[in-house]
C-alpha cells in the first residue's frame, strides 16, 4: 500500500475530519466561557480548511482506484466549503438561542460530516466508495432537519427526509446491483469500458439517476422537498438548497461523464424529460407559495432543472457552467437565506405576506433580498444573469433548442414570482411591518460575502475562466 | 507612471463617499471633500504632464511615445478582438487631463460661492465628482470601447447634473432631451465599434493595416458613424438642440461640462481615430469639415440676436467647436508641413478655448448670481458694479475674438491658416464666421457691461461682486488666458508627433484681426451707448429673419413635428395598440394557464410519504420506459 500520494490528494477530507475532530473535543471539553467563541472558532477553523486546500493540484488516484482527485474536484470542493461557512455564520444567532444553544456543537459536527461524506462522493472512483459517501452526506442530514426536534414541523420533516431518503438510496442500490450483474465490477473506469446499453443497463442508469435526482430534487423525485424545507431549521434548509444539492449536480455530472459516457443518448432523454418537467412543475407550484421557505424550496428545485441544462451537454464547457451556475446560485440563495433566517429570528416570520412594507423598516435587508431575487431572475447585470446565460449556451449548442425555449419561457414565469416578493417588500401596505432590527454580525459578514459574489461574480471574468482551465467532459 | 491610476480612482472614490455618505455630511464637509480630491488629481495631472513632457521626453525616433502604464483585459471575445480597462498616455490624452482637471478645480472652488445655501449641495459635488472620474476614463481610453463605457458615464453624470434643480420643470425636459439626443447619436457611434470591431478585429486604436485595406469601404461606414455620436456629444448640427437647453442646470456645471470637457468629446474623438480618418477615409473627414463649418455659421447667427445671455454662450461654444471640428476636417496628410495644420490647430484650440470659455461662464454665473436674472434686459452697466467680474470678462471675449497677444488669435489663427490651405472658400467664410464671434460676443458684453441699464431693477437691489470663492477662480482662469497662447504648443502636439513650429502667417493674422477689430467696432456702435438705434431699427427692418435666428430657425419645431407627428403617431402609437392587447393579452393567457396548471397540479403535493416513495418509482419506472422506447 502506498501512502505518499495520500497528502496531495485526499488532502482536503484529512484536514476537514481533522476540522471535525478539535471541533468534537472542544465540544466536549470546553468550559462556558470558551464555548462562547464557539462560532469564531468554527468559522476560523474552516477559513483555514477552505485555505489550506484552496489551490487545485494535479490529478491521481488512490487505494486502488477507490478515490480518486482531478483539479476540478479541489474547485468544487472548496465552493461546497465556502458555501458551508456562510451556513455556519448564518446559523450563529439561531445557536445562541436558549433551546439550541447545549447543541451547537453537534450542529457544526453533523454539517461537516455531511459535507465531508458529498467531498467522499465527489472523489468516490468506486460505487461502493460513492454509495459510503452519499450515505455519510445523507444520514446526519436527517438529524440536521430535526434538529429543533421538540418542535413538531422540524421532527415530522426529518421523518420525511430520512424515508424519503432510504427510499431513494434503495432505488440508487438497485440500479448498481444492475451494473454489478452485468459488468462484473463496481469500479468507474471498468464498468464504462464494459457497458454495452442494454436495456438492463438502462435500467440501471435510470434507477441510479433516480437516488442522485432525489438528493438534488428533481421533478418527479423532490416531493419530499417542500415539506422538510418548511420544516427544517432555515440555517439547514439554506445547506440543503445550495450545498447538498452542489454536491449532488456535480456527482451526477462526472459520473453520467466517466461511467456512463457510452450511454450519453440514453441520459440525455432521461436529463430532457426531468428538466423540463422541473422547471415547468417547479415554477408552478411557486406561484401559489404563501411561505417563503416552502417558496424558495420549488425555486430551488426549478434552479436544479437549469443546472440540468449544464449537465446534458457532457461536455467541458458544460462542466464549467455547471460550477459557476452552482457558484453564482451558492451566493444569490444563501444571501436570500440568510435575510429569512434573520426575519425569522428577530419576529418568527416567514409568511410572503409578513415581508409586506419591509422596506420601509429595513431598507438595507430588504435591498440584499431584492439582489439575490434579481440575480436568481436571471436579470443583467447580476452574477445569475450570466450563469443562465453559460447553461442556455451549453444546451443551446447541442442543438436542445425546444428546451432551451422552454427554460426561457420558464424564466419570464420565475421572473414573476420572484417580483412578487420584492413587490411584497416594496410597494405593499403593511399595518404591522416586521420592526427594524440589526442583524448579527456573523449574519452580517456572510450577507456582504454573499452580495459581493452577486455583484461580482459576473463581472469578474477571471472566476469563470478559473474554473473553466479544470473542467473535462465525454 | 503607474500613479496616474489615482486620477480615476480618486474621484470614483470621492464620489462614492459623498454619494453614499454626502447626506450625513455637512455641505461644507462635502464640498471640501470634492474639492481636495480634484486639487490632488489635478496635482497628479500636472505631475504626469511634466513627466511626460520633459522627464521621460521624445523617444530615439524624435517622437513622445505613447504609454500605457495600466491595462487589463476586462472581456475577452476571440484571441485578437478583446475589451480592455486602462490607462493610455500620449501628448493629447496628457493635455486633456491638463484641461479637464484645471477647470474642474476651478469649478469645484466656484462652487462654493455659486451653490452656497442649494438643496442637495452634497448630491451636487458627489455628480461633479462623477463626471471628472468618466471624463478622466473618456480621454485616457486604450481602446474606443473603453471611451464607449465612460463616454454613456459623462453622458449620464451630465443628464444628473442639467437635472440638478429637479423641482424645476424646464430643468427635468433640459436632462431629458439632452439624454435622449446624445444617446441617439451614442447609437451611431455604438453601431460604428461593432463594426469597426468586426472588420479591425481589435478595438484598439492600432489596428492592422492588412485589415483596414481589405475591409474596404466598411472601415470609412465605421468611422463615419461613429463621427455621429461625436456630432451628438459635441453638438454639431443638427443635433445641436439639446446644447442651449442644457443651459438649465447650475452655471458651473455648464461651465465644466457643457463648455470646456464633455462636449469637446467628439472632437477628442475624431482626433484619437485621426491617423484612421486620414488614411483610410479622408472623404468622410472633409465632410465632418463641411458639417462643422456649417454648424459654426447657424450658432453664430443665432447667437447674435439671442437674449439669454447663457444661451449666447451655448451658441458660442457650439460655434467655436465647429471650428475645432472644421480644423480637423480641413487636414489632407499627417504632416503638419502639408496639409496636417489642422490637427494641431484643433487640439490648440480645444485647450484655449476650455480656458476662456469656462471662465465666459463663470463670470457669466457670477453676474447672474449678482442680479438673479439670465436676461440682458435685467443687466447693462454693471461695470460699475463688478469691476473684476468685468475685466475678467473682456479679457475672455477678446479671447474669443480672437485679439492679439489672447490665447483666442494664436488658435484661431493656425484654424484660419489649415483652412485657407485646404480651399480659399473655406479659408474666408471661417474667416467671416471669426468676425461674427467677435461681433456677438462684444453684443453682449456691451448688453451686460455698458449700454442699457435696468436702474429700476439695480435701484430695488444693488448688484455686487461674487464673494472671493468665486472671483479667484475668474482670476486664475483670466490670467491663463492671457498666456496660453504663447505656449509652444506644436512642439508638444503635432499630428505626425514631430515638433511643429508655431509660426503666425502674416497675412491670414492681418486679415483676422482686421475682421475682429471690425466685428468689434460694429458691436461698439450698435451696442455700447444708451440708445440702441441702430439695432432696434434693424431688428425691425429684418423682423422676419430677426424672429426666426431668435427662435434658432425653428428646428426645435421640425424636431417637435417630426417626433411628434410622426414618429410618435404613426409609428408608436399603433406599437402601443400592439402591445397593449396583442402581446399582453397573450402574456394574460399565459398568467391564467400558468395559475390553471398550477392548480391542478396542487395534489401531487399531498404530504403523505408513501405517495411520495410511490411518486419517485412511478417515476423511474416511466423515465426507463421512456428511454427504451425512444433510443
Amino acid at each position: 500500500m502506498d501512502y505518499t500520494n495520500l497528502f496531495p490528494y485526499m488532502q482536503a477530507e484529512i484536514t476537514l475530519i481533522a476540522v471535525i475532530v478539535l471541533i468534537f473535543l472542544f465540544d466536549l471539553f470546553a468550559g462556558a466561557r470558551a464555548r462562547r467563541q464557539f462560532p469564531a472558532l468554527v468559522a476560523g477553523l474552516l477559513l483555514v480548511q477552505l485555505l489550506v486546500n484552496i489551490l487545485p493540484h494535479g490529478s491521481g488516484e488512490l487505494f486502488g482506484g477507490m478515490f480518486r482527485y482531478e483539479a476540478m474536484h479541489g474547485v468544487v470542493k472548496s465552493i461546497l466549503t465556502v458555501g458551508t461557512l456562510l451556513v455556519c455564520l448564518q446559523a450563529t444567532p439561531w445557536l445562541r438561542r436558549e433551546d439550541t444553544r447545549h447543541k451547537q456543537g453537534e450542529f457544526y459536527v453533523l454539517t461537516l460530516s455531511t459535507l465531508l461524506g458529498m467531498f467522499f462522493m465527489i472523489g468516490a472512483g468506486n460505487f461502493l466508495m460513492f454509495f459510503l459517501g452519499l450515505e455519510l452526506a445523507s444520514v446526519p442530514m436527517a438529524c440536521l432537519v430535526a434538529f429543533d426536534k421538540y418542535k413538531g414541523h422540524s421532527a415530522e420533516a426529518g421523518a420525511k427526509y430520512i424515508l424519503c431518503a432510504l427510499f431513494a438510496s434503495g432505488l440508487m442500490l438497485y440500479g448498481v446491483s444492475f451494473l454489478y450483474g452485468t459488468t462484473g465490477t463496481l469500479y468507474f473506469d471498468d464498468v464504462a469500458q464494459r457497458l454495452d446499453g442494454s436495456p438492463l443497463e438502462v435500467m440501471a442508469l435510470v434507477f441510479f439517476f433516480a437516488g442522485l435526482a432525489f438528493k438534488i430534487s428533481l421533478v418527479p423525485f423532490h416531493l419530499w422537498t417542500a415539506d422538510t424545507y418548511q420544516g427544517a431549521p432555515t440555517a439547514v434548509t439554506a445547506y440543503l438548497s445550495v450545498v447538498s444539492k452542489g454536491a449532488a449536480a456535480f456527482t451526477l455530472m462526472t459520473i453520467l461523464v466517466k461511467v456512463f459516457g457510452p450511454m450519453v443518448a440514453s441520459w440525455q432523454t432521461v436529463l430532457y424529460t426531468v428538466t423540463v418537467l422541473s422547471i415547468t412543475v417547479a415554477n408552478l407550484f411557486a406561484i401559489r407559495q404563501k411561505n417563503l421557505k416552502r417558496f424558495f424550496a420549488f425555486s430551488s428545485i426549478s434552479q436544479a432543472g437549469y443546472i440540468m441544462l449544464a449537465v446534458i451537454d457532457g461536455s467541458a464547457f458544460g462542466m464549467t457552467s455547471l460550477v459557476f451556475y452552482v457558484l453564482v446560485y451558492l451566493a444569490a440563495n444563501l444571501a436570500a437565506f440568510g435575510v429569512i433566517a434573520s426575519i425569522e429570528q428577530h419576529s418568527g416570520k416567514v409568511g410572503i405576506e409578513d415581508y409586506n412594507g419591509l422596506y420601509r423598516t429595513n431598507p438595507r435587508l430588504t435591498v440584499v433580498m431584492t439582489l439575490a431575487l434579481f440575480s436568481l431572475a436571471g436579470i443583467p447585470p447580476f452574477a445569475g444573469f450570466f450563469s443562465k446565460f453559460f447553461v442556455f449556451a451549453a444546451a443551446f449548442r447541442n442543438g436542445f433548442h425546444l428546451l432551451v425555449f422552454i427554460a426561457l419561457l420558464n424564466t419570464v414565469i420565475s421572473l414573476y414570482y420572484y417580483l412578487l416578493i420584492v413587490k411584497a417588500m416594496y410597494i405593499n401596505p403593511s399595518e404591522h411591518p416586521i420592526p427594524a432590527f440589526r442583524s448579527e454580525r456573523g449574519v452580517r459578514i456572510s450577507l456582504v460575502c454573499c452580495l459581493a459574489g452577486v455583484l461580482l461574480l459576473g463581472v469578474v471574468s477571471a472566476v469563470y475562466d478559473g474554473i473553466n482551465a479544470f473542467s473535462f467532459g465525454l | 507612471m503607474e500613479y496616474t491610476i489615482l486620477i480615476l480612482l480618486l474621484p470614483f472614490v470621492s464620489f462614492l463617499v459623498l454619494g453614499l455618505a454626502g447626506m450625513k455630511l455637512r455641505p461644507v464637509a462635502a464640498g471640501v471633500i470634492g474639492t481636495a480630491v480634484v486639487a490632488v488629481v489635478a496635482a497628479v495631472s500636472y505631475c504626469t504632464a511634466f513627466e511626460y513632457f520633459f522627464v521621460a521626453g521624445r523617444d530615439a525616433a524624435g517622437l513622445y511615445p505613447t504609454l500605457i502604464p495600466w491595462n487589463g483585459v476586462w472581456l475577452p471575445i476571440s484571441a485578437t478582438l478583446h475589451i480592455d480597462l486602462g490607462i493610455l498616455l500620449d501628448p493629447i490624452s496628457v493635455m486633456m487631463l491638463v484641461v479637464i482637471s484645471t477647470v474642474s478645480l476651478m469649478v469645484h472652488i466656484y462652487s462654493f460661492g455659486y451653490m452656497k445655501g442649494e438643496r442637495g449641495f452634497q448630491r451636487y459635488y458627489a455628480f461633479l465628482s462623477l463626471f471628472t472620474m468618466s471624463m478622466m476614463g473618456l480621454v485616457v481610453a486604450t481602446n474606443i470601447f473603453q471611451m464607449y463605457l465612460f463616454w454613456e458615464l459623462v453622458g449620464v453624470s451630465s443628464y444628473l447634473l442639467i437635472g440638478f434643480y429637479y423641482t424645476k420643470k424646464e430643468a427635468i425636459a433640459a436632462s431629458k432631451k439632452a439624454f435622449i439626443v446624445t444617446r441617439f447619436a451614442d447609437l451611431g457611434f455604438l453601431v460604428g465599434i461593432l463594426f469597426y470591431g468586426y472588420y479591425a478585429g481589435t478595438f484598439s486604436f492600432t489596428p492592422d493595416a492588412k485589415l483596414l485595406v481589405a475591409a474596404g469601404g466598411m472601415i470609412p461606414l465605421a468611422l463615419g458613424l461613429m463621427f455621429i455620436g461625436g456630432a451628438g456629444k459635441s453638438a454639431m448640427f443638427p443635433l445641436h438642440i439639446w446644447l442651449p437647453d442644457a443651459m438649465e442646470g447650475p452655471t458651473p456645471v455648464s461651465a465644466l461640462i457643457h463648455a470646456a470637457t464633455m462636449v469637446v468629446a467628439g472632437v477628442y474623438l475624431v482626433a484619437r481615430m485621426f491617423p484612421l480618418f486620414v488614411g483610410y477615409a479622408p472623404e468622410v473627414l472633409h465632410g465632418t469639415a463641411y458639417i462643422g463649418a456649417f454648424t459654426a455659421l447657424y450658432a453664430a447667427v443665432v447667437a447674435c440676436v439671442q437674449s439669454d445671455i447663457k444661451r449666447v454662450l451655448a451658441f458660442s461654444t457650439i460655434s467655436q467647436i465647429g471650428f475645432m471640428i472644421v480644423s480637423l476636417g480641413v487636414c489632407t496628410s499627417t504632416d503638419p508641413h502639408a496639409g496636417g495644420l489642422g490637427y494641431m490647430a484643433s487640439m490648440f484650440h480645444l485647450f484655449t478655448h476650455a480656458l476662456f470659455k469656462a471662465l465666459l461662464f463663470l463670470g457669466a454665473g457670477a453676474i447672474i448670481h449678482a442680479v438673479h436674472s439670465n436676461e440682458m434686459s435685467a443687466m447693462g452697466g454693471l461695470r460699475r458694479y463688478m469691476p473684476l467680474t468685468h475685466a475678467t470678462f473682456l479679457v475672455a471675449c477678446l479671447a474669443i475674438a480672437g485679439i492679439w497677444p489672447l490665447s483666442g488669435f494664436f488658435s484661431k489663427d493656425e484654424i484660419l491658416t489649415a483652412c485657407f490651405a485646404f480651399s480659399p472658400v473655406m479659408g474666408w467664410v471661417m474667416t467671416a464666421i471669426a468676425g461674427l464671434t467677435a461681433f456677438y460676443m462684444f453684443r453682449l458684453y456691451y448688453n451686460i457691461f455698458w449700454g442699457r441699464e435696468n436702474r429700476e431693477l439695480h435701484a430695488a437691489h444693488t448688484p455686487h461682486e461674487a464673494p472671493w470663492t468665486m472671483t479667484l477662480p475668474l482670476l486664475i482662469l483670466a490670467a491663463a488666458t492671457l498666456v496660453a497662447g504663447w505656449i509652444p504648443f506644436g512642439r508638444g502636439i503635432s499630428s505626425n508627433g514631430e515638433a511643429y513650429t508655431i509660426h503666425i502667417d502674416g497675412s491670414v493674422a492681418a486679415v483676422s484681426l482686421c475682421v475682429a477689430v471690425a466685428g468689434i467696432a460694429l458691436a461698439t456702435w450698435m451696442y455700447a451707448r444708451e440708445k440702441q438705434p441702430v439695432a432696434d431699427r434693424l431688428a425691425e427692418t429684418f423682423s422676419g429673419l430677426h424672429r426666426a435666428a431668435y427662435h434658432r430657425f425653428y428646428i426645435d419645431e421640425v424636431y417637435q413635428f417630426i417626433t411628434h407627428r410622426v414618429i410618435f403617431a404613426c409609428i408608436s402609437t399603433p406599437i402601443a395598440w400592439f402591445d397593449r392587447h396583442v402581446v399582453d393579452g397573450v402574456m394574460n393567457l399565459l398568467a391564467t394557464a400558468t395559475h390553471g396548471a398550477a392548480y391542478a397540479v396542487r395534489e401531487m403535493q399531498s404530504g403523505s410519504v408513501q405517495r411520495y416513495c410511490i411518486w419517485m418509482l412511478c417515476g423511474a419506472l416511466g423515465l426507463t420506459i421512456l428511454v427504451l422506447i425512444i433510443c
